[in-house]
């Protein structure tokens, strides 16, 4: 990859600095998404996931250094490769892998399946197959938390193509011009769909458009969930005590295409890219480091992606079991009925 | 106690009283504040409730549906304006992608409870892009209510139900009824949604309209009863929810339907209208439904064109007039 000379690691900055409590949280996080994203991945490709599969597979250390540096209560919103957010903000797989089955059980009565997972409990208001759209919608969140002063941020999740579109620019300057508690997490994963980011816009850096709105921005290596972490603390910080938005840009890679689980002969990306970037890979970084400070031997690292294997096991077995949706349920939840 | 008051005030008073009654109800949109809104609508709202509660925001049609979807899943109750019905057009993924779908794709986890305002209809010169009725976009997302007052107690109250509904409504206020004028009562009243009403009561013929047409539509029907033609003029109110079962009740005892309103008549609310008449009545119907609409055109700018292109009580006596002469009997 490209190395910005703005961007921030935390390779200089000591890792035990951090809680080990907080380090372990962040490891958790990031391969409870990444098994989860593989197990997605090979049912998939067993023909046992109806609809598209956009995983999240690369891209952890953006989705769990955010939501460490946020509470339960704080909203986010999401895309259309949102397995992660959620996942990070504590989604439960039981229901997360029934919904991507169809099944009554799942988080959305398999109503809403992949591209519209969420878990309103969790303030995560859902994936989102409409890009750039859950923008205005995470604002309206923020909106909602300056307007009773409970002290919750909002965060939206968005990738780099969705900064081209209307919904994205409204959403940002609107947050800016009402001085929302709303921080902006651009994962620039450098392909919009099937196609660079270079072929779409003729700028680098999306963190460049903060400026137009008039918030502070902070490039972040997406493959560092320490950094992206300490720039979510402080983002959040900043929305929290009143200050007004920010925009995180976090340079992070998604392994597999668009969607579907195809991750090497692409037309549209060399294969040689994703072996660069897999070489940066976010949780291997995080176990190196967590080893050289200490902070955990290779035995208890291996025993938490065992632990998380375990759950997913459970989680298809308990989906594989949960039955399909009644088809007389088919016309409910269309509208709220009327109190009475 | 009740009084005289126009439709736009009859909306201001209904949004008002709703504020003062629920903290969670706030107005956000363009020129809402200290200008009161594009016609008046949120006049003095500001004043009493402050910035905080009603909004002025940017131009940003997608972002206003959007904080109001935002804010309605995190509990409040938003009223966002989209000042003209023509820019629902610039913010209909919020409207129709998100706003519509997301307590059903959610599997029914998330409330909407917000009403979306604009102001629809022709007839002031505004041109092709300010006079439009689109509610049959609006009626084609299930998950959205649609609701199109046409007198000022209806509006009162209908507003305030929009409010109080747990799901995304949208108010179209008439442009050219703003000031008409009609008995309001002052207490905080609902007119409830989903429920037509029958606004006069005639064997020969019902008439089935909403919005300005009802105005039209009620003077066609003078015209006709000295002719010896009794009209049955209903007031449908909201369009979605529709109330099917008054139209159909209505007719099968007059036998006959004309169908009227003020969008472009192709693809217009009205063949859905006419299409349910003829599944849940077609035994009883002595002739074709006829349909009064605007002609296959974007709505000109001249007055004079204008008038001739915008449905008239004089189209609607002449569709009354034409369905009664093919009826079977006749």
């Amino acid at each position: 990859m490209r190395r910005n000379a703005n961007m921030r690691s935390s390779e200089r900055s000591p890792v035990v600095d951090l809680t080990p409590q907080l380090l372990a949280d962040m490891h958790r996080r990031m391969i409870r998404i990444r098994l989860f994203e593989e197990a997605a991945g090979r049912l998939a490709q067993a023909a046992r996931l109806p609809g598209f599969l956009h995983l999240y597979v690369g891209q952890e250390a953006v989705a769990a250094g955010v939501c460490t540096a946020i509470t339960d209560a704080d909203q986010i919103s999401s895309t259309h490769r949102g397995h992660g957010h959620l996942v990070a903000k504590g989604g439960d797989f039981n229901q997360m892998m029934a919904e991507l089955m169809g099944k009554a059980t799942g988080y959305c009565k398999g109503k809403g399946g992949s591209m519209h997972i969420s878990d309103l409990g969790l303030n995560m208001l859902g994936a989102n197959g409409i890009v750039g759209a859950g923008t205005p919608i995470a604002v309206g969140a923020g909106f909602a938390n300056k307007y009773r002063g409970d002290g919750r941020v909002s965060v939206a999740f968005f990738g780099d193509g969705a900064t081209n579109i209307g919904a994205f620019h409204e959403g940002a300057n609107m947050a800016c011009a009402l001085k929302l508690p709303v921080v902006f997490v651009c994962e620039n994963n450098e392909y919009g769909e099937f196609t660079p980011r270079h072929k779409t816009m003729a700028i680098t850096d999306i963190v460049d458009r903060a400026a137009g709105y008039g918030m502070p921005g902070v490039i972040v290596d997406g493959m560092d969930v320490v950094a992206v972490h300490e720039a979510a603390v402080e983002a959040v910080d900043r929305a929290r005590r009143g200050a007004g938005p920010s925009l995180i840009e976090a340079k992070t890679y998604r392994y597999y295409n668009h969607h579907g689980v195809k991750n090497l002969g692409l037309a549209y990306r060399p294969d040689s890219e994703v072996a660069e970037w897999k070489q940066r890979d976010a949780i291997t970084g995080l176990e190196r480091r967590l080893i050289e400070a200490g902070l955990a031997d290779a035995d208890a690292l291996k025993a938490v992606w065992d632990a998380v294997g375990a759950d997913i096991d459970a989680a298809i077995a308990f989906a594989d079991e949960s039955p399909l949706p009644d088809v007389a349920s088919l016309l409910d939840d269309v509208y709220t009925e009327a109190r009475s | 106690m009740s009084r005289e008051l126009t439709y736009v005030t009859a909306f201001n008073e209904a949004v008002r009283q709703s504020m003062r009654a629920d903290p969670d109800v706030f107005v956000a949109g363009e020129d809402v504040g200290a200008f009161g809104g594009v016609f008046g609508s949120f006049k003095g709202l500001q004043e009493e409730f402050g910035e905080q509660r009603v909004v002025d925001t940017p131009i940003s049609e997608q972002a206003i549906v959007g904080l109001g979807i935002g804010a309605a899943v995190s509990g409040l109750r938003p009223i966002v304006d989209l000042m003209f019905m023509d820019f629902i057009c610039v913010a209909m993924d919020q409207i129709a992608n998100q706003a519509a779908k997301v307590k059903f794709m959610f599997g029914g986890k998330a409330t909407v409870p917000l009403t979306i305002t604009t102001g629809g209809g022709a007839s002031l010169s505004a041109g092709a892009q300010h006079s439009q009725s689109l509610e049959a976009l609006l009626c084609h997302f299930p998950g959205l209510k649609v609701v199109m007052p046409s007198n000022p107690y209806d509006m009162k109250g209908l507003m305030v139900s929009c409010i109080r509904d747990d799901n995304a409504t949208v108010m179209i206020k008439h442009k050219r009824l703003l000031g008409l004028t009609g008995v309001v009562p002052e207490d905080l009243y609902t007119v409830p949604l989903g429920v037509a009403n029958v606004v006069r009561r005639g064997p020969d013929i019902t008439i089935v309209t909403y919005g300005r047409m009802v105005g039209e539509s009620l003077a066609a029907a003078e015209t006709l009863a000295a002719e010896g033609i009794e009209c049955e003029v209903i007031d449908l109110r909201t369009l979605s929810p529709l109330d099917t079962a008054t139209v159909v009740a209505s007719i099968r005892s007059t036998n006959n339907a004309v169908v009227v309103h003020e969008a472009v008549r192709f693809g217009g609310f009205g063949a859905e209208i006419a299409a349910q008449i003829g599944e849940e009545a077609f035994d009883h119907l002595d002739a074709p439904v006829g349909r009064v609409g605007a002609p296959f055109s974007p709505i000109p700018f001249s007055p004079v064109l204008e008038a001739a292109y915008l449905p008239a009580a004089a189209d609607v006596v002449a569709a009354v007039r034409t369905t009664l002469g093919r009826t079977v009997r006749s």
